[in-house]
């Protein structure tokens, strides 16, 4: 069972490395970096802080991206193209098909992650020529950025077991830009009242809470980061993955071949 | 122990968006198939032999019924360990190679990695990709893909292969590789069990075939009992150019070719012709019994089917 989990993870994982498209947006994502220098250069006294900014956010948004791009296309595609057909007829489970597939992904963007990081800090020592205790701060923030990968896979996942690539598409970036809202839509239930309060508490709870993940600023501002705030973003981002997964196994185990 | 026994499976399926109704795809299907066989099943284009294969590779869950494959329930993983499965039109991952694919599969169907390459290897040259190995499947043809498709369902060694549609997109000698193959498998004592609409490879290839027409089985037989069971008629070849006219007096169907002329007459008029024969001197060669083609028989099920429909409806 765990072997045929790694074999699908694998070939997803090689999947997405002989994707061209896959390689233009790191290299985009490496090219900001190199032009948070430049922004830096024309920010004086602070680009450090620029080359932080820019850099992790750069990070976050194009490995977002690539999570929604492979991620939408993961089941939706395969029974589309129908190459799903060779794989179900063997001694193959749904769920570990669905389980493989997401590891696969979720393995190709930490190998992302790691490498537009090196372009991060390549950057970061341009500007400062030496690196800083507080500079491992930014470790931190690539952790929180990958628990976000985390939970935007398995959210790919979940919509690509019922809708087309295109659906799931809209689907992924609308839920993760409510995400990045999340704060503000919880403040805003606290506010509501009647079944206005209760909608908007439910749909607070229902989306994942990004902005929980989002400590790029305080860190570029070299503040640290709680452990308990690590341990806490680690739990959630599990345990929401978890339960996409669970939904996505659910719905794909009942799903027809047409 | 059959191979195969299908217990009654069938499938209705929801169609529309707003408003769901239901669509029969397969009547509930009772069919056996005898260990070593190769069984054909034939029927038109969506005829519902495609949803049959998919029910019994767990594709699609069923209606109603079940099936049994080696005496296992046919949802047990177990079972899939033994079963190869040739898709309609199949197509794989393009960013492989025809030999990364074949490991893949491999890994999938617990072939042990010692054995893997060398599995691999074998079957390539089985299905005759030996120099394409180490191509892109991007780059194959239609052809090219329908071969990689039966090396991949016979990659593991299964005991039963389920073929859909194992010749189309093939050219006559790719066709007749296939017929080869299936003959080969079927010698190794495996099961075939494939679907198909060209008659003449069902002809044959089979041992038995099924016809399956919207969604009903019509008919399961040996070829054999299928098409001589209803034609009721002889041919008689004799040497010579010459037809005497009492033989075209009896309603004879003649012609002549080569040295040889033929009559084709009913059963009940065997004696009368070769009476005739005899007074005009004739030498007999031979009398068999004409068999219908298996083409004819499976229009004349469609028709017949389709008649009661219109009766019915």
């Amino acid at each position: 069972m765990r072997n045929r989990i790694a074999y699908i993870a694998s070939n997803t994982f090689r999947e997405a490395v002989r994707d061209r498209v896959l390689y233009n947006l790191i290299a985009f994502a490496l090219l900001l970096s190199g032009a948070a220098i430049l922004v830096g250069q024309i920010s004086i006294e602070i680009e450090k802080l620029v080359v932080i900014n820019l850099g992790l956010t750069a990070v976050s948004l194009f490995g977002v991206v690539i999570a929604i791009f492979i991620g939408i296309g993961l089941v939706s595609k395969e029974i589309e193209k129908r190459t799903l057909y060779t794989v179900l007829s063997r001694p193959v489970r749904r769920w570990e098909f669905i389980i493989g597939k997401f590891f696969g992904l979720a393995g190709t963007l930490v190998v992302n992650t790691f490498f537009m990081a090196i372009g991060v800090f390549a950057a970061l020592f341009y500007v400062s020529h030496k690196f800083v205790r507080a500079d491992a701060l930014i470790l931190v923030a690539l952790y929180f950025i990958v628990l976000e990968f985390v939970i935007i896979c398995s959210v790919a996942l979940l919509f690509s077991s019922f809708s087309s690539p295109l659906l799931s598409a809209v689907f992924a970036f609308s839920l993760f830009i409510v995400g990045c809202f999340a704060e503000d839509l919880r403040n805003f239930a606290g506010m509501a009242h009647g079944i206005l309060r209760w909608l908007a508490t439910g749909a607070a709870y229902l989306v994942p809470n990004f902005s929980a993940f989002n400590v790029i600023t305080s860190i570029a501002h070299e503040q640290p980061v709680a452990g308990q705030l690590i341990l806490q973003n680690t739990l959630y981002a599990l345990s929401y993955a978890a339960m996409a997964l669970s939904g996505a196994v659910l719905i794909f185990e009942h799903r027809d071949l047409k | 122990m059959p191979a195969i026994e299908i217990l009654g499976l069938e499938k209705i399926y929801s169609v529309g968006f707003w408003r769901k109704r239901p669509k029969r795809a397969l009547h509930p299907l009772q069919l056996t198939v005898e260990d070593g066989e190769i069984f054909g099943f034939l029927g038109p284009n969506g005829a519902g032999k495609t949803t049959t294969l998919k029910l019994l590779m767990g594709l699609v869950s069923p209606t109603g019924g079940s099936a049994r494959i080696l005496g296992h329930e046919w949802t047990d993983p177990a079972v899939k360990a033994q079963i190869g499965f040739l898709p309609e039109q199949p197509y794989f991952y393009d960013y492989l190679t025809v030999r990364e694919l074949l490991e893949y599969y491999g890994q999938l169907s617990g072939v042990p990695a010692k054995q893997r390459s060398q599995r691999v290897e074998q079957v390539l040259h089985q299905v005759g990709l030996q120099d394409a190995r180490d191509v892109q499947l991007r780059k194959f043809s239609k052809g090219m893909l329908q071969r990689v498709g039966i090396g991949q369902a016979i990659l593991h060694d299964p005991k039963v292969v389920f073929f859909d549609e194992p010749m189309s997109g093939l050219d006559p000698m790719g066709r007749r590789e296939v017929r080869d193959l299936m003959e080969q498998l079927k010698q190794e004592g495996k099961t075939v069990f494939f679907s198909t609409h060209i008659l003449s490879d069902a002809e044959t290839l089979c041992d038995r075939v099924a016809i399956i027409h919207q969604g009903e089985l019509r008919g399961v037989g040996a070829v054999e009992d299928l098409t001589s069971s209803v034609q009721g008629k002889i041919e008689v070849i004799w040497q010579g150019t010459h037809i005497p006219p009492s033989v075209k007096a009896l309603g004879a169907d003649c012609h002549v070719s080569g040295d040889c002329a033929r009559a084709i007459v009913s059963e009940d008029q065997q004696d009368a012709i070769i009476d005739v024969l005899r007074r005009e001197r004739q030498h007999l060669i031979s009398i068999t019994p004409v068999r219908i083609s298996l083409e004819a028989y499976f229009v004349e099920k469609l028709r017949h089917s389709e008649t009661t429909a219109g009766k019915t409806a």
